[in-house]
């Protein structure tokens, strides 16, 4: 038997070759998202504290003036996306852990992404709707 | 259908003593769930704002109350010690404090760090805005 037509041998086990990676090769990456957005969430949160204090006691014609401000706008915009994305990984790994009946495991993860889509895109809406002064 | 065969079970949870990095990596979760569910607090204090004066009325009426003030604490823990506990976690993901002393460390700090931030975040808001 000639090497042209035997397959390439490596000499990693089948077990080392997916270990961290999972059967999609892609297994990783709902973990490498969770630190992205946690790192983002932590570095945001002085800014984001200090624009909840600003709100504080204000009426609603007060807090939308401040929350109008572009940099205000921005900072509360990044924050919602970053927590949406963190915790629809989060509540799809509980899921995971603790739901084992597949089809209601199913339901239960479509319902978690629709959870979080929307409140990540009404808390946006809120923001562009004030900054845009309508 | 073949018959069930019973095989040994790895020892599950209540074979082991209930350690204090056991207990945190729970309340990690529950914080997390916490967290989850209190985003609907969120985005209605966000488009009541976006609405008008009679919404934003609603919102602090119910953050006013003694209800809402205890959420909006509630609230504010969870997200501090979520915070301190992530970080806790970022550390032995960048591969430090798995010794014993330094796992029990981190965890106190994360759990007495995110109770003095939650009180020193309250202590300031009363401060400023009369605790909303």
């Amino acid at each position: 038997m000639n090497t042209a037509d035997t397959p390439k041998r490596s000499m990693r086990t089948p077990l080392g070759r997916v270990r961290n990676l999972g059967a999609a090769h892609s297994g990783t990456s709902d973990f490498w998202r969770q630190r992205i957005t946690a790192v983002a969430m932590t570095l945001l949160m002085i800014p984001v504290l200090v624009i909840v204090m600003m709100l504080l006691g204000r009426n609603q014609a007060g807090a939308a003036q401040i929350l109008s401000s572009l940099p205000v706008a921005l900072i509360l915009l990044l924050f919602i996306a970053a927590s949406a994305w963190h915790m629809k990984i989060g509540m799809q790994v509980v899921i995971e852990d603790y739901i084992h009946n597949e089809k209601l495991k199913l339901v239960s993860i479509m319902l978690n992404n629709f959870f979080s889509i929307a409140v990540a895109l009404a808390s946006t809406y809120a923001i562009l709707k004030l900054s845009s002064g309508v | 259908m073949t018959a069930r065969i019973e095989r040994p079970l790895s020892p599950h949870m209540q074979v082991y003593r209930w350690t204090l990095t056991m207990a945190l990596s729970i309340v990690h979760r529950a914080t997390g769930i916490a967290l989850y569910a209190g985003t609907l607090l969120l985005a209605w204090w966000l488009i009541a704002a976006a609405s008008g004066p009679a919404a934003y009325g609603h919102v602090q009426a119910f953050t006013g109350s003694i209800i809402g003030r205890l959420i909006v604490f509630g609230y504010t823990w969870a997200l501090m010690h979520h915070m301190l506990s992530g970080i806790r976690h970022f550390v032995w993901d960048l591969g430090y404090g798995f010794k014993a002393n330094e796992r029990e460390a981190l965890t106190w700090g994360a759990l007495i760090g995110g109770i003095v931030l939650t009180v020193l975040i309250w202590i300031i808001a009363y401060a400023i805005g009369g605790g909303r």
